[in-house]
């Protein structure tokens, strides 16, 4: 019989990320760390912090190891399988060789399109997309070099191939064999490298398996809630229920003396209050009997209702230029005819299933942060703050993310587990349940949208003004010094308007509403796609045209979004529905990808929706992954499905009222439409596709309901508008 | 100490007896393939066996549990052998992976019972499972592809 109490993780204890420091104990021989600088922009000191962690992509070991670090958190997007194919295709080397490691903060690790290292924006593969091939194309020079020199050969007779360095007659090394000489030699520059051309790509545009998904079906996979390290506590935070509240007094008399209970702290300077125990139940029944009287502060009137109240009013003002061509203000005033329409959004939670969690280790002067976080810079420092440390004190060591969604670009989860750890003397675990989650999220940012088109007198649009009225995230996350700096990230799928029409005014008037917004999933693009292509739907309606031809008339200049428009028609079977059934679509260009979506529907007899089937079509120029692609075309339609059907949060009292999945609607199994993918050959450079497809679904559907209805749904979400099957 | 039956094993643990199966798996015992979603039997990250019925192991104590035999997806199989796991490396069902154990362990009941499911008999038996990476279409044919591979292993 095997008694076990305490089963250690072996290898976790000492950090399997930890690479470079253990590397020569891990291989049994000699580490080779080929250091692989890429050409990227500098970093702002504040956002940069300095790190001693060594920076590479690649690490070669003289047994033949070959490990490549991705700079990017895998959170279900693919970037562990992704972003070392863009390196294996020029290093010449299968998948089934490469070990994977995430990547410690380092200054090599920025991503040049998000300015820090940060995962979001559907910048991992456009980022990497010339660097990390560069990169496999420099080692494998190197390589070749190293090789040339041991054989005696000249490198023009060497060639790799399948992880060998191959040579005439039956020379061939491994990339092990060289590796140490390899490393003494000067790496090329970026500018001597010839990449290869797209034709003679092996792994690129091919559809690899996953390489992280063997661990995802036994178990063993390790996502932030599974770290254990030796002598390691749990420990259950509790906020206060009204945002933003503060800890009055606690009295902790009963929860003290409950069994597990090590230590019960005030944390988050008075924001909440951890329990240590243990084990995780023991600290969650421990919580529980805490008394504590919170001061709710200054949200304790912020509601729905006056959320909305507060956007509406700001809406009347004026507000920022996100877009303006010609002048549509003044053509709209003379315009013989205008249609309008107001639109409202709701706040919305990330409902990531792997709750937030962090785990630190606290040591006399140093910090190891164990978290499956999206911003590893901002967690250092923030770790770092909360540690009393400096940010190269503390060492981030990125897990699997069970989900990210925008969420784990916040690092509110990160302070407890480190003012916990130092306190105890020992690691400690905090874990958020559910509740905990869903009632202290950075919540979608909700709006209320305002639009009109000018139409001339034969029904062509003359000018529209799109203007949105929300509050910023990117204020709160990323502030910029100049207030009339407009957030693009909240007037994304309204600032390119797709439509040729010649005066166009895209407004913002930023309104904050008194509680803290997130990125969420395709950010701004799910809330103005829904505003934009049903609106597009309703002109379209309103002159009795088709709205695929409507669509198609006016983007005869975008080449890239009419092919979509057109392939969704044609594999929809647009025009030739089934009776009873009813088509609604959707087209939109984000993150370099343009996509088309339609949604088939039905109504019962009882008035209740089905959707049957969305398709999806995407040109995203050239598909790194086909199959990874496809999964997140899948993935956004669903997430998007989920939110347009049923989320919505509620704020009463500055309190959250949804706390779980029964008052949280997310879409089930059962609920999914067939989802049917198509993705375009194209030779254009690769777009995001972590989170376009979510933004198309809410529209395509509305539009179908308006086929269906011709009643016009200007809210989400839909639930409570219209009966659900 | 409370003794439990995992994976054809007996583990003991120093808990109380009104500690969720969920806990003593992965604080207890350093199982941790079994996950933590939503505390409240609403996701399904959290599915194991007991008995060979699933069950979700946030909402059994281990007094409860004491005297049934527990599986857990560790317990599967040690090579990824099983028919359900090899469906869904074949048709890579995973994304982020955290609700993919629950997934696994409420496909593998199912088709103990139901060796040929219809989409309808899939959806009643998973939809008690949240995926929000939205694996749904591939656990779906994983499912359909795993009844083959069974089938096939059967005729042999």
């Amino acid at each position: 019989m095997k008694t076990s109490n305490e089963l250690i993780h072996p290898n976790l204890n000492s950090s399997r990320r930890d690479f470079l420091r253990n590397a020569s104990l891990l291989s049994g021989g000699l580490i080779i760390a080929l250091s692989l600088p890429a050409c990227h922009r500098a970093v702002p000191p504040s956002k940069m912090a300095g790190s001693s962690q060594p920076s590479a992509w690649l690490r070669i070991g003289t047994d033949n190891k070959i490990t490549i670090i991705v700079d990017r958190s895998e959170m279900g997007q693919g970037v562990y399988t992704t972003l070392p194919m863009l390196i294996a295709e020029e290093l010449e080397l299968p998948l089934s060789a490469i070990n994977i490691e995430a990547a410690p903060v380092g200054a090599h690790y920025v991503n040049d399109l998000a300015g820090g290292q940060l995962t979001g924006g559907s910048t991992s593969t456009r980022d990497a997309w010339e660097k990390l091939r560069i990169a496999g194309a420099q080692a494998r020079m190197v390589l070749i070099e190293a090789a040339s020199r041991r054989l005696g050969a000249p490198a023009t007779t060497l060639w790799v191939k399948d992880g060998y360095i191959h040579g005439a007659g039956d020379a061939r090394l491994t990339f092990g064999d060289v590796a140490e000489l390899a490393a003494t030699l000067p790496l090329p520059s970026p500018k001597e490298v010839v990449l290869k051309k797209t034709a003679s790509f092996e792994l690129i545009g091919k559809g690899a398996a996953r390489l992280d998904s063997p661990s995802k079906i036994d178990g063993s996979a390790e996502f932030g809630i599974d770290v254990k390290l030796r002598g390691m506590k749990y420990a259950a935070l509790i906020q206060s229920p009204v945002l933003g509240g503060t800890v009055q007094s606690v009295d902790s008399t009963e929860a003290v003396g409950m069994p597990g209970v090590v230590k019960i702290l005030t944390v988050g300077q008075g924001s909440g209050v951890l329990v240590v125990a243990t084990h995780y139940w023991q600290a969650l029944k421990a919580r529980d009997a805490l008394k504590i009287v919170w001061s709710p502060g200054a949200r304790l009137n912020v509601s729905n209702a006056t959320i909305r109240a507060g956007l509406k009013a700001a809406s009347s003002g004026n507000g920022l230029s996100a877009r303006k061509d010609g002048d549509a203000l003044a053509v709209l005033k003379s315009a013989p005819h205008t249609l309008s329409a107001t639109y409202e959004l709701p706040l919305l939670a990330h409902a990531t299933l792997e709750p937030m969690n962090c785990t630190a280790d606290v040591q006399a002067s140093r910090c190891d942060v164990y978290v499956g976080t999206q911003v590893q810079q901002m967690a250092q420092e923030v770790a770092a703050h909360a540690a009393g440390m400096k940010p190269d004190q503390v060492r981030i060591h990125t897990t699997l993310l069970g989900g990210g969604f925008g969420r784990r670009l916040e690092t509110d989860f990160i302070p407890a587990a480190v003012e916990g750890s130092k306190a105890l003397g020992a690691p400690v675990k905090v874990i958020w349940t559910r509740e905990d989650d869903m009632t202290h999220d950075t919540y979608r940012p909700p709006a209320y949208d305002q639009i009109v088109a000018g139409l001339a007198a034969n029904g062509d649009i003359d000018a529209i003004h799109i203007k949105i009225t929300s509050p910023s995230v990117t204020a709160r996350l990323f502030p910029s010094p100049d207030s009339n700096e407009v957030d693009s990230f909240a007037v994304e799928a309204a600032a390119n308007y797709l439509y040729d029409v010649p005066n166009i005014f895209v407004e913002y008037v930023q309104h904050e509403v008194g509680i803290d917004v997130g990125y969420w999933r395709s950010v701004s693009h799910a809330l103005n796609c829904f505003v934009v292509e049903s609106f597009m739907d309703e002109l379209a309606h309103s002159r009795g045209v088709d709205p695929v031809e409507y669509r198609r008339q006016l983007l005869k200049k975008q080449p890239r979004a009419l092919r979509v428009l057109n392939e969704a028609a044609s594999r929809a079977d647009w025009g030739k529905t089934e009776k009873g059934h009813f088509l609604g679509v959707s087209v939109m260009e984000g993150y370099g990808s343009y996509l088309a979506q339609v949604a088939d529907i039905s109504l019962d007899a009882s008035g209740k929706m089905k959707i049957h089937r969305v398709v999806c079509v995407v040109d995203c120029g050239i598909k790194v992954n086909p199959k990874i692609v496809e999964s997140q075309v899948f993935g956004g339609i669903v997430f998007g499905l989920s939110a347009a059907l049923w989320g919505d949060i509620h704020i009463e009292g500055g309190e959250v009222k949804q706390a779980n999945f029964d008052t949280y609607r997310v879409l089930r199994m059962s609920e999914t439409p067939q989802i049917d993918v198509h993705l375009l050959d194209s030779t254009e450079t690769p777009g995001g596709m972590g989170e376009p497809s979510t933004a198309l679904v809410a529209p395509a559907v509305a539009n179908a309901l308006f086929a269906a209805t011709r009643k016009r749904l200007r809210t989400l979400p839909f639930a409570g508008q219209i009966a659900i099957a | 100490m409370i003794k439990l039956n995992i994976n054809g094993g007996e583990l003991e643990a120093d808990m109380s007896a009104d500690t969720p199966l969920l806990w003593a798996l992965r604080d207890h015992l350093g199982m941790t393939g079994t996950k933590f979603g939503c505390g409240k039997g609403l996701c399904g990250a959290c599915t194991v066996h007991l008995d060979d019925q699933p069950v979700r192991s946030c909402s059994v104590s281990v007094g409860d549990a004491v005297g049934h035999k527990i599986r857990t997806i560790e317990g599967l199989s040690v090579d990824r052998s099983h028919p359900v796991q090899k469906a869904w490396l074949e048709i890579d069902v995973p994304q982020c992976g955290y609700c993919q154990s629950g997934q696994i362990m409420a496909a593998t009941a199912l088709l103990a019972t139901n060796p040929s499911p219809t989409d309808a008999d899939i959806d009643s038996a998973m939809s008690g499972n949240i995926c929000r990476c939205g694996t749904y279409p591939r656990i779906r044919a994983a499912i359909h592809r795993a009844a083959e591979l069974s089938r096939e292993a059967t005729a042999k």
